[in-house]
């Protein structure tokens, strides 16, 4: 199972060099045989005697992640789809992208999503499952901003990036606390210890992270708002990517970890909440769009809500009617995407408002149209698939029982209405997307081109996706043992087999869908005279402008922090470092109670310490308010031997004599530069200014002084410096003992020392020798 | 141009010169024993080096002294590590030092210890890299 998740990615790396012959053969005719072959891999486990596989791949054992590949139902399903829609879209592309497009790049990109894809929906290891998850969010930015040089693919691939990135990581958060939870990273085994995750304090933490990563990816109400922008890729991937499969990883997701959260109550409200919401807004929305592909982006996130609802359900019915309605749904909105492909490629707009009367010209375009869009309204016709699912939908949204939660009571009785109300717009879009596109006059004069038929080749796939929606129209129980109740009982083990039937004689769903059909044929023939309504809400209220209100926020006030802090001036800098160490060394220094101040073990003071510390003191006091340059360095010098005094105080002569020296030597060298030195000047800051850096200063100078004393109070260890004066002569053979610690006993930090001084010298020469003469320039 | 007749400067630098000098070499050699070092032997030979330019000009102590004493650094430098080095010979750990005392016709017994080598480097450094940084600056316009 590995080598069949792989070799999309394997394949990858050699499609830029096929496309070197993309002249001779289109490069996507190579790529078509590995979804196919796939494709032809999996189907062979379908059958009703099916039986979970499991295979482990050894990745990183010691932190338990592994490629374990979990085939049941439900993966089996989704990889059918992705292998499956996978091969359709593939040929599809071979008549959509001309040669001249970088095809090399495309297969790429898309081989790179379909081993991601794959691997999400194999994957039962959390954090494989993770990497491929995010190995999607890549992928489809990259095919997204396939055509980089427009400026709204870019804005739309950094949309997708950036929403379904923040849900991805909010995910990863998830996925880490349920394997700490649990001690184990499979999924099958977190299923089996669904008890210990429900007594866990942090549930709802959990899953609001993972539904987070769900939402954000199946494009649910807020976050679906990505989605309409990701209608900037070519068509074969919106068909492929944002109908069939990467938007239903969410879907995955939830389903696959819906057998642990479905005992939590919260989880039916949350998700019912955000799949009913979603399903309504998006379908309301849709009508409004008038590019071909918006009115089936919208039409995609609101598929997606209604997936969403019944796995929020959770009943067997319900699960049983979201599996059926993700294949009706991949079958119908795959079709209808390629079909919106072909209408743009042959008349070289997706503007709905230009369009009309195109089934004179396209007759096979229109027919594969009618199937597409009346499956996807759920007209009752028994040879369309979109049917059985709605029904199955509204038979679920009545069955549901309240759990005593008042919101979910709530929630039992608003949902079937909700729902209709749902589907009629979804009706009334789905006949616009027809009838505008396929009947009426001909505005032949706003077209760049004549309209004619598609080639054969483009028509093929959406011809097989139209067969399979009149072959489960036909035939509703066709793949139903043998197929959907294995990925229906991977959900809800609870799911019985019922029998699917076009007629159930006169009973609640048959007269919600009547009614979603009656008053969609009134709304959408007044649609002219209610569409104002759209001007009202969303009006100016819309998600695109809270999210680019976000980004641009986000852009602003970073800009303004950095602004705030970074100002360029180093008197800043050092005024935010000192007054930082101020305050953590104080809040440190008293929260362990390290200010200690003893008078124990102190050495008497003499006359000459006292007015040698007092010359000193002057001298330091007096750099501060002298104006003049020459005289500020001069105290410095007096400051320096005023130290020297003391090394000879307290019985330091090697101390007393470099300090001498060097002391002597930075001054002559101060003098040296005493022309190029700036002049000194007036301080010219607001006073509230100088009061800081004086409360800074002083603070920081009694910080040190209190730490001093307290480091001399407190006596923790054995000074090493006994060690050094018994074994100086013996060891080192000197009796100078500072000398022979120096250059024995730690004779690596003055070989190091003197390397400084060394680097410090080149540096200084190479400063003056190889700096750029302004005048010589 | 006017010219500075400094003969007394010049008159007490060749006589303090050589006696800052000779300084030098007993803080440098006594330094095991008693206050000194290479360090501190360093600095003072470097004063008495910048006397010498201060007296007598930059042409004038070239003349008399062709040091270069951007390589004095590295040969300061690498004496130091090679003493490091040279206690791998004897199969001990980086920079461990030893002495013994040594009979010699002239000085009696003479204790004499490999540490000392790793001062002489300490010197050269400190005598190159003092000078070289002050004559720098200081000719630089």
């Amino acid at each position: 199972m590995l080598i069949a998740v792989l070799i999309p990615l394997i394949f990858a790396i050699i499609v830029p060099y096929l496309s070197k012959f993309k002249q001779k053969v289109h490069t996507g005719i190579f790529v078509f045989f590995i979804p196919f072959s796939i494709f032809l891999y999996f189907i062979r486990f379908v059958g009703s005697d099916f039986e979970p596989v499991r295979q482990t791949y050894n990745w990183i054992p010691s932190l338990g992640i592994n490629f374990d590949f979990y085939l049941d139902g439900l993966s089996l399903l989704f990889v059918l789809l992705i292998s499956g829609i996978g091969s359709l879209v593939v040929l599809y592309s071979v008549y959509y992208l001309h040669v001249s497009e970088r095809l090399g790049h495309f297969y790429l990109y898309l081989l790179m999503f379909m081993t991601a894809m794959l691997g999400v929906v194999l994957s039962d290891n959390v954090f494989v499952l993770y990497t491929f998850w995010e190995l999607t969010s890549i992928s489809s930015f990259l095919l997204i901003g396939y055509w980089h040089y427009r400026e709204r693919s870019r804005y739309g691939a950094q949309k997708s990036m950036l929403i379904t990135v923040f849900g991805g990581l909010s995910m990863l958060g998830g996925l880490v606390l349920l394997s700490n939870i649990t001690g184990t990273t499979s999924i099958q085994a977190m299923i089996a210890q669904v008890d210990v995750i429900l007594a866990n304090d942090y549930l709802p933490l959990i899953m609001a992270f993972i539904l987070l990563g769900a939402f954000t990816k199946s494009a649910q109400f807020p976050f679906h708002i990505w989605l309409p922008d990701a209608m900037e890729a070519p068509t074969p991937v919106s068909a492929y990517l944002h109908s069939a499969t990467m938007v239903k990883a969410g879907i995955f997701l939830i389903a696959r970890f819906s057998p642990i959260f479905s005992g939590y109550e919260w989880f039916f409200i949350v998700v019912s909440i955000v799949g009913i919401v979603t399903l309504c807004w998006a379908s309301y929305m849709a009508v409004r769009q008038t590019d071909l592909k918006g009115i089936l982006a919208f039409s995609t996130i609101s598929q997606l809500g209604m997936i969403m609802a019944m796995l929020g359900f959770g009943t067997g019915a319900a699960v049983f009617a979201a599996v059926f309605h993700i294949l009706n749904h991949a079958t119908f909105k795959g079709s209808l995407f390629m079909i919106a492909g072909i209408i743009d490629h042959e008349t070289g707009t997706r503007d709905i408002r230009k369009l009309g009367g195109l089934f004179t010209f396209m007759p096979m375009t229109g027919i594969l149209a009618i199937f597409g869009t009346f499956s996807m309204a759920g007209i009752p016709l028994p040879f369309l698939n979109g049917f059985y699912s709605k029904e199955a939908f509204f038979a679920s949204t009545l069955e549901l029982e309240s759990t005593g939660n008042a919101i979910a009571s709530f929630l039992v009785e608003a949902i079937p209405y909700l729902a209709v109300f749902g589907s009629i717009f979804t009706f009334v879009y789905s006949m616009y997307l027809f009838f505008g596109v396929f009947t009426g006059p001909a505005k032949l004069d706003k077209l760049k081109t004549k309209p004619h038929e598609a080639p054969i080749g483009m028509l093929v796939s959406p011809f097989i996706l139209v067969l399979g929606v009149i072959v489960i129209g036909l035939f509703p129980n066709l793949f139903n043992g043998t197929f959907l109740i294995h990925a229906a009982e991977a959900v809800n083990s609870t799911v019985e087999l019922e029998k699917l039937k076009f007629w159930h004689g006169f009973i609640t769903p048959l007269f919600m869908s009547l009614a979603v059909v009656g008053i969609g044929i009134v709304f959408y023939l007044t649609r002219q005279k209610w569409s104002n309504i759209y001007h009202v809400l969303p009006g100016k209220l819309s998600f695109n402008k809270v999210y680019d209100y976000i980004i641009k926020k986000l852009d602003d006030v970073s800009a303004k922090i950095t602004d705030s802090y970074m100002t360029g001036s180093l008197k800043t800098y050092m005024t935010i470092i000192l007054a930082t160490i101020l305050v953590v060394t104080t809040f440190f220094m008293v929260v362990t109670g390290g200010f200690t101040i003893s008078t124990d073990n102190l050495a008497e003071v003499t006359f000459i310490e006292i007015a040698v510390v007092l010359v000193i003191t002057i001298a330091a006091i007096a750099t501060i308010f002298t104006n003049s340059k020459l005289g500020a360095i001069l105290i410095t010098g007096v400051v320096g031997y005023g130290v020297a005094t003391l090394f000879v105080i307290y019985r330091a002569p090697d101390l007393a004599l470099t300090q001498l020296v060097i002391e002597t030597v930075s001054v002559a060298l101060f003098l040296l530069c005493f022309y190029h030195l700036p002049k000194l000047r007036k301080r010219t800051e607001k006073a509230s200014t100088k009061l800081g850096n004086a409360v800074i200063s002083i603070g920081f100078g009694a910080l040190m002084t209190i730490i001093a004393i307290s480091a001399h109070s407190t006596d923790w260890f054995e000074p090493i410096s006994n060690y050094f004066i018994e074994t100086s002569y013996k060891l080192g053979g000197g009796h100078n003992i500072v000398n022979v610690i120096l250059v024995d006993m730690r004779g690596l930090d003055t070989l190091f020392e003197i390397t400084v001084l060394g680097i410090a010298a080149l540096a200084i020469v190479s400063l003056i020798k190889l700096r750029h003469d302004k005048e010589a320039k | 141009m006017y010219k500075p007749n400094d003969l007394i400067l010049r008159t007490t630098t060749s006589l303090i010169a050589f006696i800052l000098l000779g300084f030098a070499v007993y803080l440098l050699f006594a330094g095991h024993n008693s206050p000194g070092g290479g360090f501190i032997g360093g600095l003072v030979t470097a004063a008495a080096i910048v006397l010498m330019y201060m007296a007598y000009g930059i042409e004038t102590v070239d003349k008399v002294l062709p040091i270069n004493f951007e390589t004095l650094i590295s040969i300061g430098l690498i004496t130091a590590i090679v003493t490091g080095l040279g206690s791998f010979l004897f199969d001990v750990p980086f920079l461990s030092h030893t002495f013994d005392y040594f009979e010699f016709p002239i000085f009696g017994e003479v204790e004499l210890a490999t540490a000392m080598l790793f001062d002489i480097g300490v010197y050269f450094t400190v005598v190159g890299v003092t000078v070289t940084i002050i004559l720098n600056i200081a000719n630089d316009q």
